[in-house]
C-alpha cells in the first residue's frame, strides 16, 4: 500500500470477462460523500462493488482509495479482502447466526487495531437505534433490525470506504422507510465515503451526491447527482423514471392552506405541509412525466407550480411517441417528457422561453 | 458375572480403538472435507471417490491391501521397519490405521455436507470484517458446522465399533491387542458359547440403537444463515 494517487479520490479500473458477461469500468470518484452505482440488474454494479472489496478478482485491475493502493494487476498487487480497510453491507444482512447482535458487532471491531479505531461504539449503536437489540440473536430480529445491525457492524471496523450492496432491496417499503433516515444520518454524521449499489432511482436521488450509471458492464455516465440525472443522453433505459433532483430550502409554511414553500435557484414550489423547519434543506424529485409545457402562463388552471424556463435541448424518449425536453429553469435543470405531437405544435426549439407546469413533486426526506 | 475377563478386555479395546480413530479422523478428515467442499479442481471427483471406496468395498479387500502394504515387504512396512518400528499388522497401531481408512467416509461426508451448507457468504462477511482465512475457519466455519462435527463423530465412532472384516485381516485375534468385541463374538460363536455371544451381541444392538437415536434426535434444529 503506497501513496501514489491524489488523496480524496477513488480510482477504480476493472476489466473481467465471464461467459455471457463482461465488466469494463474506469471510475474516478470523489473520496467523500455517497456515490451511487446505479443500473438495472445485470448491469454489473454488484460485480463492480465486489471487485472493489476484493471478493471478486478481475483480470485487469487497478484500485486506489484515498491514496492507498489496494490493487494493481500490472504490479501484481492484490491486497486480500480482509486486509482492506473497508466495510461491506450485503443485501441480506448476513449476520452470523451463532452470535448475538453484540457479538456480531464485536466481531469486526475486535479485529481492528485499537489505534485504528475511529468510530465510536456508542455513537454507531445510537445512530442506528439498536441499543435495545444487542443481546438478541439474529434469528429473533426483523429484517430491518438485522440490516441496521449489519450496517453498524460494518461501520465499527472504522472503514476508509463503506460499500453497500442494495442494502434495502430485500426489505418491504415499510422497513425501507425505517432504514432510510438512518442512512441519511450516516451520510451527515460520519465522514466515510460510501459506494452505494442500487437500482432504485428514488433511493439514489435521496442518498447520493454522485452517480455512476452502469449498463451491461460499462459506465454510461458518471458525475454529480443533479447534472447526471438531468442528462438527455442517458439510456432511455430510465424511461418512465427519467427526472431530475432539486436541492431546495424550506422557505415558509402556509398554515391556512397547509402548504410549505420550497425555494431553489430559479424558482419555488408549493408542497403539502412539511414537518421541517424553515431554513432546512430538502431534496425533491421531479419526474419528466410530471412536467408539462405551455407557451404562456396558464390562467384558470389547478396547477400551482409554474416555473419560467427555457428549452435547452430535445432528445428521443423511451417510446417513439414521446420526446424528452431539457429545460433550464433559472439555473435548475428540468426534464419534461411530452408527446412528439405536442412538441411540434408548440414549435419547441432550443432557446424558446416557456412555462413548465409541475404536476407532482416527490419529496425525498 | 456374564462377561468374562476377555470380554471386558475386548470391550475396552474396542472403545479405545474407536475413540482414537474418531479423534484422528476429525483431524485428518476436516481438511479433506474442507478441500472437497471448496475446491473447483478436477481432482475433486477422484478424491471424493477414493474417500468413499470403503462404503462399497468388502472390508476384506481393504484389509488385504493394507496387510500387503504394511507387511514386511510392502512399502509402508519397509518404511516403518527402517524407522525401527517393526511392522504394523497384528498390532494395535495397525488396527488404528486400518480403522481410519475404513471409517473415513463416515466422517468426511457429513463434514463436507456441513461445509457446503455454510456457503460462500459467511466467509465473505468474515473477510470484510478483517478475519483472515484461519481466523474465519475457527470463528465462523467451526461453530456453523458444529452439527456436522457431531454427526461425523458419532458415525465415525459407531462405524469403528462395528468393524469386523478389516480387524480380522490386519489385526488377527490377539487378546487385549487386536481382539475387539466383534471378533470376540465371532470367537464365542465358533466355540458354541451362545450365552456369552448373546451378552455381547445384545450389548452391541443396544449401543448402536442409542447412538443412532442420539444422531437422529440431534438433527431437529438447524440455524439458518441470515
Amino acid at each position: 500500500m503506497t501513496d501514489s494517487s491524489p488523496a480524496g479520490q477513488i480510482l477504480a479500473r476493472f476489466r473481467l470477462a465471464w461467459p455471457g458477461f463482461e465488466l469494463d469500468v474506469d471510475l474516478t470518484l470523489p473520496g467523500r460523500g455517497v456515490t451511487a452505482l446505479f443500473g438495472h440488474s445485470g448491469s454489473g454494479k454488484t460485480t463492480c462493488l465486489r471487485c472493489v472489496a476484493g471478493l471478486e478478482r478481475a483480470g485487469e485491475s487497478h484500485l486506489e482509495v484515498n491514496g492507498e493502493r489496494w490493487q494493481d494487476s500490472a504490479a501484481g498487487l492484490f491486497v486480500p479482502a480482509h486486509r482492506r480497510a473497508l466495510g461491506y453491507v450485503f443485501q441480506e444482512a448476513s449476520l452470523f447466526p451463532h452470535l448475538s447482535a453484540r457479538r456480531n458487532l464485536e466481531y469486526g471491531l475486535r479485529r481492528v487495531r485499537a489505534a485504528q479505531r475511529r468510530v465510536d461504539w456508542d455513537h454507531v449503536v445510537k445512530l442506528l437505534g439498536i441499543e435495545h437489540l444487542l443481546e438478541r440473536l439474529p434469528g429473533t430480529l426483523s429484517g430491518g433490525e438485522r440490516q441496521r445491525v449489519g450496517i453498524a457492524r460494518a461501520l465499527l471496523t472504522s472503514p476508509r470506504l463503506l460499500l453497500m450492496d442494495e442494502p434495502l432491496a430485500a426489505l418491504d417499503l415499510k422497513r425501507k422507510n425505517e432504514i432510510l433516515p438512518y442512512l441519511e444520518r450516516l451520510r451527515e454524521e460520519l465522514d466515510i465515503p460510501v459506494l452505494y449499489v442500487s437500482h432504485s432511482p428514488d433511493e439514489v436521488a435521496r442518498l447520493a451526491d454522485h452517480v455512476v450509471l452502469l449498463d451491461q458492464g460499462r459506465v454510461v455516465a458518471q458525475g454529480g447527482l443533479r447534472e447526471t440525472l438531468a442528462r438527455l443522453d442517458l439510456p432511455t433505459a430510465l424511461g418512465e423514471d427519467a427526472g431530475v433532483v432539486v436541492e431546495s430550502v424550506v422557505a415558509e409554511h402556509d398554515d391556512a392552506y397547509h402548504l410549505t414553500r420550497l425555494t431553489f435557484p430559479g424558482g419555488e414550489v408549493l408542497v403539502a405541509r412539511r414537518p421541517e423547519a424553515p431554513g432546512q434543506r430538502l431534496r425533491f424529485r421531479v419526474h419528466a412525466r410530471d412536467v408539462s409545457l405551455a407557451l404562456t402562463r396558464a390562467e384558470g388552471s389547478s396547477i400551482t407550480n409554474l416555473l419560467p424556463a427555457r428549452v435547452e435541448a430535445l432528445a428521443a424518449a423511451d417510446t417513439p411517441a414521446h420526446v424528452l425536453v431539457r429545460l433550464d429553469a433559472g439555473g435548475t435543470p428540468l426534464l419534461a417528457r411530452i408527446t412528439r405531437r405536442s412538441a411540434d405544435q408548440l414549435g419547441l426549439a432550443p432557446g424558446l422561453p416557456l412555462w413548465a407546469q409541475i404536476k407532482a413533486v416527490a419529496l425525498l426526506g | 458375572m456374564p462377561l468374562s475377563v476377555h470380554d471386558i478386555a475386548a470391550i475396552r479395546l474396542t472403545l479405545e480403538l474407536a475413540s482414537l480413530t474418531t479423534l484422528l479422523l476429525l483431524l485428518i478428515g476436516t481438511p479433506i472435507a474442507w478441500w472437497l467442499a471448496r475446491t473447483r479442481s478436477r481432482l475433486k471427483g477422484p478424491v471424493g471417490a477414493i474417500v468413499a471406496l470403503p462404503l462399497v468395498l468388502p472390508p476384506t479387500v481393504l484389509g488385504f491391501y493394507l496387510l500387503v502394504t504394511m507387511g514386511p515387504h510392502g512399502p509402508v512396512g519397509q518404511f516403518t521397519q527402517s524407522l525401527g518400528l517393526g511392522t504394523l499388522p497384528f498390532t494395535f497401531a495397525g488396527l488404528v490405521v486400518g480403522s481410519v481408512f475404513y471409517s473415513m467416509p463416515f466422517v468426511v461426508q457429513p463434514l463436507q455436507n456441513a461445509f457446503e451448507a455454510i456457503g460462500e457468504r459467511p466467509l465473505e462477511v468474515a473477510a470484510t470484517l478483517r478475519a483472515g482465512p484461519w481466523d474465519t475457519f475457527f470463528s465462523v466455519v467451526l461453530p456453523l458446522a458444529k452439527p456436522g462435527f457431531v454427526t461425523a463423530s458419532i458415525l465415525g465412532f459407531a462405524h469403528t465399533v462395528g468393524e469386523f472384516g478389516v480387524v480380522l485381516m490386519i489385526g488377527g485375534n490377539i487378546p487385549g491387542v487386536t481382539r475387539t468385541v466383534s471378533v470376540q463374538i465371532f470367537d464365542h460363536v465358533e466355540a458354541m458359547e451362545y450365552a456369552q455371544a448373546h451378552w455381547l451381541a445384545g450389548g452391541m444392538v443396544v449401543f448402536s440403537f442409542f447412538v443412532l437415536l442420539a444422531l437422529y434426535s440431534s438433527r431437529r434444529f438447524k440455524p439458518g444463515f441470515n
